[in-house]
């Protein structure tokens, strides 16, 4: 039976791709598994395997054409067969393993000698895909209740009906991560920070009459900055053919909330003052907190900084969230003893750790932008 | 404010009869005696006779004469001195007061409230220990309320006299004394709206008026098994709020309703039904009842204490609803 040659959806984002090769020719015969063709997504080329076996009996899409993911590219068939049917446009058939799944759906009746089951037990398995074929019942008569199936629930506290559906934001976050953790070549660096000095101004800058306070984290903002500005490597996005690099400096900052994250973006941080930055970012973060920021806002940032330092975390690596090529992850200021002449003191240190995307940025220069960060936080007075 | 349930329906009439001239209190022993069980404490003095109307032994006389009121303009709240003796004036309640709206195609109205206690207390008999609200739940063109709590009351007694329709508010004896919470001032509790007093997970009971009582005492003796039991009271018998009835149900997918009436063709019955049209595919098992036993009422203590349904037979119905031995 004839086969649709469809293109495939690699990931959320792929919307189209382009056929860059076919690597078989109309009447060829193919097995199952060869590559027919290669397939450019936004992330990569890959190559497009066939499901089944066969005549490669017609290409529909001419080599270097863009097709929208699910379009049909060719047809798979015996060489008699007729396959003007198959051509004509219709949705492409469930993949195999929606099929699988359906076929062993416990919705069917309980055949006669098997044990009832109650209607709760029955939603659940549905929900959960749980063959209750292989379920003893606990009930009276051997009825299966929910009890019985705690071992085939994940987490018994959470039944099907409390599933709770993907936020918007949740949604978001879902494919920013995604679409970034796989394609995204993560390397990490991390270092140590003395932070005595940065702690003291973010005393002193409490105490009257000075202006607005600044925090541990509008210091780190300000350091980064300066940092970029000699390292514009950092600054910049892997853009395919290119690699973009900014000129303005725009940090995106995680700000946690309730029930997920945003990311709002303070633009120009490179020209501005500590104290510009401890405003706008205090503004920022509070809009952000009620929801109050647009689009724009929390889009297109050129560096990240991720701070779980008020939970007293030693340390973490963040995912990157393109467009950027690097985020940085503060963790908390900590006393410990280190170092120095020879004598082991108390000191305050904090470690940071730099997620850089390889195709962008390399160890060395992620290591060098790091140098001059530390150098910058550590004399925190001059920021 | 603490209150109790006697002086939260007394505050309650009070400032609905302070705050509308066409709203009345008429019934036996209502204005001197101040009421059988004195919830109308003072009204005579500040209301005078006009208002406040003692009635002779005649519930069906005095029942049509207010609905005849109500039908006129006027706001009456009829006491009765318990819903036992409601029965001889059913006809007035069915016949006229549920059907006058309906049968005058929406010209007469009857804004009347028949109030009085329901259920048992100790040893009064079979004639003056029933539970009848399931007979009014039956009748369309009724409003039925049941509160338990001081709270619920006051609220609600102030809902069902500025209700335009026939509201049967039943009170208990034996909650006349309990004492709990009530706002300052007057409120409205809406009609219809149930309430969760206990949130839990595992199971949901479902009970009103005093047995609401009973039911928490189960739930707190049944979180020291750790059993987390949802009470919810429906407050409001018809309509039933079964949008938050489901929902608990749906949560939990056990179910107990607890009642004091009879079990044949009983309130319980009644929103089991509605439960399962709306949730049958989230019940984890059948739907249990905890009713009064299909006996009349027993005068002897110890039989009459089996006839009504406590804290023990509760509890055996939350392990039963869960499977437990």
């Amino acid at each position: 039976m004839a086969s649709r040659v469809i293109m495939p959806k690699l990931t959320d984002s792929m919307e189209e791709g382009v056929v860059v090769k076919w690597r078989k020719a109309e009447g060829e015969r193919v097995e199952s598994g060869d590559v027919l063709a290669e397939i450019e997504t936004d992330k990569a080329v890959m190559d497009l395997e066939a499901f089944a076996s066969g005549t490669l009996r017609k290409i529909l899409v001419p080599e270097g054409t863009t097709v929208p993911s699910g379009a049909l590219i060719g047809i798979i068939g015996e060489p008699d067969e007729d396959i003007r049917e198959i051509m004509s446009p219709s949705p492409p058939p469930s993949r195999p393993a929606e099929r699988a799944k359906a076929a062993v759906s416990p919705a069917e009746p309980v055949a006669e000698g098997e044990a009832p089951a109650s209607p709760r037990v029955r939603t659940l398995a549905r929900a959960r895909d749980i063959d209750l074929r292989a379920v003893k019942g606990s009930g009276p008569g051997g009825r299966i209740v929910e009890r019985d199936l705690e071992p085939f629930l994940t987490k018994k506290d959470q039944p099907a009906v409390r599933e709770i559906l993907l936020s918007q934001m949740r949604k978001a976050i879902v494919r920013m991560t995604t679409q970034s953790k796989a394609p995204v070549p993560h390397f990490y660096v991390t270092i140590e920070v003395d932070m005595a000095e940065g702690l003291g101004v973010v005393e002193e800058s409490k105490k009257p009459p000075a202006g607005a306070s600044v925090s541990i984290n509008h210091l780190i903002i300000a350091a980064a900055a300066r940092a970029l500005k000699q390292h514009p490597g950092i600054n910049a996005a892997f853009a395919g053919e290119t690699i973009k690099v900014f000129s303005g400096i725009d940090i995106g900052i995680a700000v946690a909330l309730d029930d997920g994250l945003i990311v709002p973006v303070l633009r120009d941080c490179g020209e501005k003052t500590l104290t510009q930055i401890a405003e706008e970012e205090r503004a920022l973060v509070l809009r952000a907190k009620n929801r109050d920021l647009s689009p724009e806002e929390y889009t297109g940032a050129t560096f990240l900084i991720s701070n779980l330092g008020q939970y007293d975390v030693e340390s973490f690596s963040a995912v990157i969230l393109p467009p950027a090529a690097a985020v940085l992850a503060v963790g908390s200021a900590r006393k410990v003893p280190v170092v120095r002449d020879g004598r082991v003191e108390a000191g305050c240190r904090m470690k940071v750790t730099l997620s850089c995307d390889h195709r962008v940025i390399d160890g060395a220069a992620a290591a060098q932008f790091l140098g001059t960060f530390r150098h910058a936080l550590e004399r925190a007075r001059e920021l | 404010m603490k209150a109790t349930y006697r002086e939260a329906l007394n505050q309650a009439l009070r400032e609905e009869m302070r705050r509308d001239d066409r709203v009345f209190l008429i019934g036996e022993d209502v204005a001197s005696y101040q009421g059988a069980f004195k919830v109308s404490k003072g009204f005579l003095e500040e209301f005078g006779p006009r208002r406040v109307v003692d009635t002779p032994i005649t519930e069906l006389g005095f029942t049509g004469l207010a609905i005849g009121a109500a039908m006129a303009g006027l706001r009456p709240v009829v006491e009765v001195m318990t819903f036992n003796f409601a029965i001889l004036a059913l006809d007035q309640i069915v016949n006229n007061a549920a059907k006058v709206r309906y049968m005058s195609g929406g010209q007469l109205s009857v804004p009347i409230v028949i109030r009085g206690p329901g259920s048992a207390a100790h040893q009064l008999g079979a004639q003056h220990s029933q539970s009848l609200e399931a007979w009014f739940c039956h009748v369309p063109g009724l409003k039925v309320v049941a509160p338990a709590t001081p709270y619920d009351a006051k609220g609600l007694i102030t809902s069902a006299i500025r209700d335009d329709n026939p509201v049967v508010f039943i009170e208990a004896q034996l909650l006349y004394p309990t004492q709990g919470e009530v706002g300052d001032g007057d409120y409205a509790i809406p009609l219809g709206v149930a309430e969760i007093k206990r949130p839990g997970t595992d199971v949901t009971l479902i009970a009103y008026s005093k047995m609401l009582l009973v039911a928490l005492e189960a739930a707190e003796r049944l979180a020291q098994e750790g059993i987390q039991v949802e009470v919810v009271d429906p407050r409001t018998l018809r309509p039933l709020d079964l949008t938050t009835l489901a929902a608990s149900a749906r949560k939990t997918g056990k179910v107990v309703v607890v009642e004091e009436g009879w079990p044949f063709a009983g309130l319980g019955a009644q929103i089991a039904e509605s439960l399962y049209q709306r949730v049958f595919d989230y019940l984890d098992g059948p739907i249990l009842r905890v009713t009064g036993r299909d006996v009349p009422m027993p005068y002897a203590r110890n039989l009459e204490d089996a006839a009504i349904p406590d804290v023990n037979r509760v509890i055996a119905a939350v392990h039963q609803a869960l499977y437990r031995k």
